[in-house]
């Protein structure tokens, strides 16, 4: 027996392909996940240089960021359809698996790959675009590049890597009843700090992330990005095994029995160390809601905006509130919302529709309310949950009920929140004009969104069930 | 890539922390297929009214900065998506550095792919030439062979790795030099049979 190790060290090691003292590693791709905003200009790299891609095999594409998620067949803005033809284009020229808008696999990057068992415990997985950290749930390493990197992935299946440092953010305790992960994770955001994982990938441990189901882990992996790291995973256990079980590609029968142990031999091995360790106790965690303009300025739903007098960074909270149209010490509570967008990479998954649909069923969407949308993570989830007959619920309380794509959370297509307008969102971030220039942006969980669809404004969801009595 | 060895340059102080990728380019503008053409939409929101003309609160639009090609900014700069039009835009612009506390790690990644150099300094004396850019024409030159930079004054050394400094004092293109490894990473497909 070596020195005990954590589950990064271990995947890292497995893919070092080439090593050389004072540059970083070159590790090996296992997976490259492509999607139309940030690959154009890697193919056209690839073209110019005369390049093949290495691995189509192990690369996969979808269209996400663009796609009109109502009346499909007509995309009006031209040059997000050149966009999309020119994925198209693309992975004809170069042999690569593509779901596009139309295809039963389409959906988020993020939500298709776990979905289909692309996404698998020990595998280095990459994509132009910061959220890849959500496989980590599946005890993947993952993460972000940007387009120069795709290109070289696609050239040589590999990447330079300086050797991250470790850390374990240990959720001490267990969550209480209507507090979810979406909730966690911007908890530990909001105490740590949106740069507290840079140059750090994080291991999620502890009782409250063992008890969280698959889909609640990919929701805190998620938003590791958010906190600065790229990479944020949680190691595999029974519940991944599980929940990977019978997927596509995932392999059947007595190898299913032998890749299923190796997976489980990933875990980080006790008594092995981190670099860092961040602690929270999951039981003083309450619902909350973003007041600001990045995902750390984010208070318990029972909270206030914070008193500029007590901030060290007044310029920027004063801003942040400047921009968001509130007060300085103004209660949560007192919030009024006319947006509310179910879906994103964070939270589009069938358990977050069961949950919002849950609190919505039988009500009625306020009337102040000017657009309550809801845009499942898949084309698969959609169907899932229609089978489940949630769509129905959604729309007789007002919702719209969408097709599957990143939609509102960056509004790069058509679903956008009109300049001052205020939304109740699942998604990740609350930048200035993130959903629509002039758009104001609260991040909550779905059960969050949900209840502020029914009640106008923010409210304790756990609450909500009394106050409507 | 273009590379870059010597830069001397006029200061744009942009005093604000956890300046996000979808500040300096909002996701409209994704929608390219090029790399270039993206400066006129760097910092589009905080530059422009809606209706197209110069916002007069953004520090950027005053003139005295037009020539600008080195940006002063707080820690963690370059946050939040992974875009690299955040980098087309600032490189197309005609920014050539970037200099903050802190970055986020996508971001300096993408930089450094694009001819951009961001340098991580300490906080008092990124706030000390803050304020003298935000006086005066402040112009700072930074040598890379030598790792320092200097507003004439004094000079500052800063830390850059060894490896990326090679790429941009040389502008390698990244994939020519991993493709000469070509054979250890079929040696390495061998070896977990994922031929």
């Amino acid at each position: 027996m070596g020195k005990p190790k954590t589950i990064i060290e271990k995947i890292w090691e497995n893919h070092v392909v080439h090593r050389e003292e004072g540059k970083p590693d070159l590790l090996y791709i296992d997976l490259h996940l492509v999607h139309e905003v940030t690959s154009p200009q890697a193919f056209e790299g690839l073209r110019m240089n005369n390049r093949k891609v290495r691995r189509p095999d192990l690369t996969f594409a979808t269209m996400d960021h663009n796609v009109p998620t109502a009346n499909r067949e007509i995309v009006r803005d031209p040059i997000s359809k050149k966009q999309m033809e020119t994925l198209k284009e693309n992975c004809e020229e170069f042999g690569i698996r593509l779901a596009d808008m139309f295809h039963p696999d389409q959906g988020i990057v993020h939500v298709i790959g776990p979905q289909l068992g692309l996404t698998q415990p020990g595998k280095t997985i990459v994509c132009g675009d910061s959220h890849t950290s959500t496989h980590g749930a599946f005890g993947a390493l993952a993460f972000g590049i940007g387009t120069s990197e795709v290109e070289h992935v696609l050239a040589t299946q590999t990447i330079w890597q300086q050797r991250p440092k470790t850390m374990n953010v240990q959720v001490v305790g267990e969550l209480g009843p209507g507090v979810t992960a979406k909730d966690l994770i911007l908890a530990i955001i909001a105490k740590f700090g949106v740069s507290f994982g840079q140059g750090y990938v994080v291991e999620y441990t502890g009782d409250a992330i063992r008890k969280l189901s698959m889909e609640d882990r990919m929701t805190i992996c998620n938003m590791s990005i958010e906190g600065g790291a790229r990479a944020g995973l949680i190691s595999p256990d029974e519940k991944t095994v599980e929940f990977l079980k019978g997927k596509r590609y995932v392999p059947k029968g007595e190898q299913f029995e032998e890749i299923a142990e190796n997976w489980l031999s990933l875990a980080t091995d006790s008594g092995a160390t981190y670099d860092k360790t961040l602690t929270i106790n999951a039981e003083e965690i309450e619902p909350q809601v973003t007041w600001g303009t990045n995902p750390s300025m984010c208070v318990p739903v029972s909270g206030s905006t914070p008193a500029i007098s007590e901030v060290e960074n007044k310029e920027e909270v004063r801003r942040a509130l400047e921009y968001m149209g509130l007060e300085e010490n103004q209660p949560i509570s007192s919030i009024n919302i006319d947006h509310v967008f179910i879906g994103s990479c964070t939270n589009s998954r069938l358990s977050d529709l069961r949950k919002a649909a849950e609190i919505v069923r039988g009500r009625k969407v306020h009337p102040n309310i000017k657009r309550a949308i809801v845009v499942p993570g898949s084309f698969l989830v959609k169907m899932e949950a229609e089978k489940e007959g949630l769509d129905q619920i959604f729309k007789d309380a007002g919702f719209e009920w969408r097709d599957a794509g990143c939609s509102m959370c960056l509004g790069m297509n058509e679903d956008i929140v009109p300049p001052g307008g205020r939304c109740a969102s699942t998604s990740n971030r609350n930048f200035e004009g993130r959903q629509g220039n002039g758009a104001r942006t609260h991040l909550v969980s779905p059960e969050m969104a949900a209840a502020a669809a029914i009640t106008g404004h923010f409210i304790d969801v756990r609450k909500f069930q009394q106050v409507l009595q | 890539m273009e590379a870059i060895q010597y830069h001397k340059g006029l200061v744009y102080p942009l005093n604000r922390e956890n300046v996000d990728t979808d500040q300096i380019i909002p996701k409209q503008f994704l929608k390219a297929i090029e790399r270039t053409g993206f400066g006129k939409f760097l910092f589009y929101n905080w530059r422009y009214n809606d209706d197209g003309s110069l916002r007069q609160d953004f520090t950027m639009n005053d003139e005295k900065y037009n020539s600008a090609s080195i940006i002063l900014a707080g820690k963690n700069f370059g946050c939040g998506s992974s875009r690299e039009h955040a980098a087309w835009a600032l490189l197309d612009y005609g920014f050539r550095v970037v200099i903050a506390p802190s970055f986020a790690d996508i971001f300096y990644n993408n930089a450094l792919k694009n001819g951009i150099l961001p340098i991580m300094l300490e906080q008092s004396i990124i706030q000390d030439w803050m304020e003298k850019a935000e006086r005066d024409s402040f112009t700072l030159a930074v040598d890379l062979e030598a790792q320092t930079i200097t507003d004439g004054v004094q000079v500052i050394a800063f830390d850059i790795p060894a490896y990326h400094k090679e790429k941009l004092v040389n502008g390698w293109d990244d994939i020519d030099l991993t493709l000469l490894l070509k054979d250890k990473i079929e040696a390495y497909e061998q070896s977990r049979q994922l031929v």
